[in-house]
């Protein structure tokens, strides 16, 4: 098993250990060409990252040599598939700072993690188990979530408070980008019982204050959800340390397989919290008019789960953890700040982000005066360059900054420098073709 | 492929100076449709009238105007200005025969050029349906359209007699 902290060789310097070829020669992809013979420029990894062949290699080893159904069976594959998998969650869990495996629950991706969490504190509201009572909810309750929130982060709340009657409360943004916390003693206050928010934002690439916000939501016994998807995969993250209750990410944003994410949750907590889909796995007993349930995480992971995906991403974690995570954000540091520097300095050019290198990850969004978003993808595309374009999922952002659909650049760990320079003459072209053919 | 042959001469002018915009009275429905995967929007108010009065069924019925306000990408701009060129002052019959022509070549991937004597400037939208990804783009008016022209013929009051009102 791989160590926990970077090996010899790397320095949490970024650059001068960093061996950008030998990373980049880990991705079969960035080799191949689109659109017409054009170097492929992948800056959508906020959207899904690539994965390395250690990742895609662990996969195809389970699946040739120990696929089985896990925690079922009386064979040998059984066996092995199911020490993959469990040593697959331990793995995952330390690289996240879950002090125990037993906090870290398998879901799909993070959107399922954040539902779980959003329909088991409904579940609770109609259940008369005395534990389940700290996670009722009931009109005169209150949610708070910020206006920055992934739509995955959003609806499953404005859903719960729909049909338990709480009032669903909001951070505003300000004009920098940043959460508005002025009001922090006002919003979270003795009626708040969960607040939700992002640790880092898609969008904007701003990186919340966890520990304020944790704090304040502890003062008053709210709960709190971090949305880990764009923290976990570009930064070392203890989640302990945050002090969070509950925290969701996705594999395929960090390297590994698509269908398979986690819920980090306190054991005290899961271990109270009534079940979320139901059925085989996640049972104690079962009788024919009732049943009782699994301790976490079993409790929430029923029906045969992922297998070879969730190796793939110990396999994943085990890659970021060889590189170092220090490495791996010092690195996505500097593309960022020269992607924030180069494309600050052209004209036409609004960033939709903190343009300031400080507390803000690898997201960069903006948007080309006089071109839709839209357009300027077309054109970067046509580069070579693969970006996304639109609201990201995040419309109620786009909305408070009055714009319909924003540009984002997004990194991960294979990105380089010069790749910057390619998406900044992209969107010059975009510029000429739009402006100059008038 | 040549962004110049996507983003042709024609879709660039109707871009920059769109024909029919704004919103216009009378009008019989008027809709508002989003593109749920980038954000675009348009309002699209349709008015019908009969070519002879009192005779009623849809063939009969012509599209007397289509105005129109949103925000969205050249493609979808574009696309809704040459619309109201092909399609106002044609029977309801014709306007969607139209729609299911550029339809048809919008979602093609590329195997339908479009035939220029009905769809006139809109074959200059035959390369955008080799980018899966903007054939929403294309067709966001144009489903609006008919949307708003399905509303009103499903109307039971006459057509004819409704100015000024408003589904959606
Ligand atoms: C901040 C944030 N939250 C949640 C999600 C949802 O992730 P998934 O679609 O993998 O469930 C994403 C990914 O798009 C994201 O960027």
């Amino acid at each position: 098993m791989t160590s926990l902290v970077a090996g010899p060789g790397h320095t949490d310097t970024g650059s001068p250990a960093f061996n950008s070829e030998a990373i980049r020669a880990d991705f079969p992809i960035l080799e191949r060409t689109v659109r017409g013979g054009k170097p492929l420029v992948y800056l959508d990894s906020g959207a899904t990252s690539q994965r390395p062949v250690p990742v895609i290699d662990a996969e195809q080893e389970f699946l040739t040599t120990h696929l089985s159904a896990v925690h079922r069976g009386a064979h040998q594959l059984a066996e092995e598939a199911t020490d993959f998998y469990e040593s697959a969650r331990l793995r995952i869990s330390r690289f996240i700072g879950a002090p125990s495996a037993e906090e870290l629950v398998f879901t799909k991706n993070a959107t399922e993690a954040i539902n779980l969490v959003a329909y088991s504190f409904g579940n609770a509201t109609y259940s008369d188990e005395p534990e389940a009572a700290r996670f009722r909810l009931g009109p005169g309750d209150e949610i708070v979530v910020t206006e920055m929130e992934h739509h995955a982060n959003l609806v499953p709340w404005q859903e719960l408070c729909r049909r338990t009657g709480a009032t669903l409360r909001w951070f505003g943004l300000t004009d920098d980008f940043r959460l508005d916390l002025s009001n922090i003693s006002e919003l979270i206050n003795s009626r708040t019982r969960v607040v939700a928010f992002t640790h880092q934002s898609n969008v904007l690439g701003t990186v919340n204050p966890v520990a304020e916000i944790v704090e304040a939501a502890r003062k008053v016994g709210a709960l709190t959800v971090l949305d880990a998807c764009q923290s976990v995969p570009h930064a070392p993250v203890d989640l302990a340390e945050l002090g969070v209750d509950f925290a969701a990410f996705s594999g395929h944003k960090m390297l590994g397989p698509s269908g398979v994410g986690g819920l980090y949750g306190r054991y005290e907590l899961l271990s109270q919290m009534p079940p979320f889909l139901t059925g085989g796995s996640m049972i104690e007993q079962v009788f024919i008019d009732h049943s009782t349930y699994a301790a976490p995480p079993a409790r929430f992971e029923a029906g045969v789960p992922m297998t070879s995906q969730a190796v793939g991403l110990g396999a994943a974690v085990d890659y970021l953890n060889d590189l170092g995570m220090p490495v791996v954000a010092a690195h996505e540091a500097e593309l960022t700040g020269y992607a924030l520097q180069q494309l600050s300095s052209l004209d036409g050019i609004r960033l939709i982000g903190p343009s300031e290198n400080v507390d803000r990850g690898g997201a960069v969004s903006f948007v080309v005066d006089g071109v839709h978003a839209h357009d300027v993808g077309q054109i970067l595309d046509n580069e070579g360059v693969a970006v996304r374009v639109g609201h990201h999922c995040a419309w109620p952002l786009h909305r408070r900054y009055g714009i319909a659909a924003t540009v984002r650049a997004s990194f991960a760990v294979y990105n380089t420098v010069s790749e910057v320079d390619v998406l900044v003459d992209a969107v010059q072209s975009a510029q000429k073709f739009f402006g100059g053919r008038g | 492929m040549q962004m110049e042959q996507l983003y042709q001469e024609i879709i660039l002018d109707h871009h920059r100076s769109p024909h029919h915009a704004g919103l216009r009275d009378p009008f019989d429905t008027e809709v508002h449709h989003v593109n749920p995967t980038c954000g675009d929007e348009i309002t699209l108010r349709v008015a019908l009238g009969d070519v002879e009065p009192g005779s009623g069924s849809a063939g009969s019925v012509v599209v007397t105007d289509i105005s129109y306000e949103g925000m969205g990408c050249s493609i979808s701009q574009a696309s809704t200005s040459v619309m109201t060129d092909l399609l106002i002052g044609r029977t309801v019959t014709e306007a969607l025969g139209i729609l299911d022509e550029f339809t048809a070549m919008a979602t093609s991937r590329g195997t339908i050029s479009g035939d220029e004597e009905v769809l006139g400037d809109g074959i200059a939208f035959a390369g955008v349906s080799k980018y899966p990804a903007r054939v929403k783009c294309a067709l966001l008016g144009w489903m609006a359209f008919k949307d708003a022209t399905a509303q009103t013929v499903s109307r039971p009051n006459d057509v004819v007699t409704q100015t000024g009102g408003s589904a959606s």
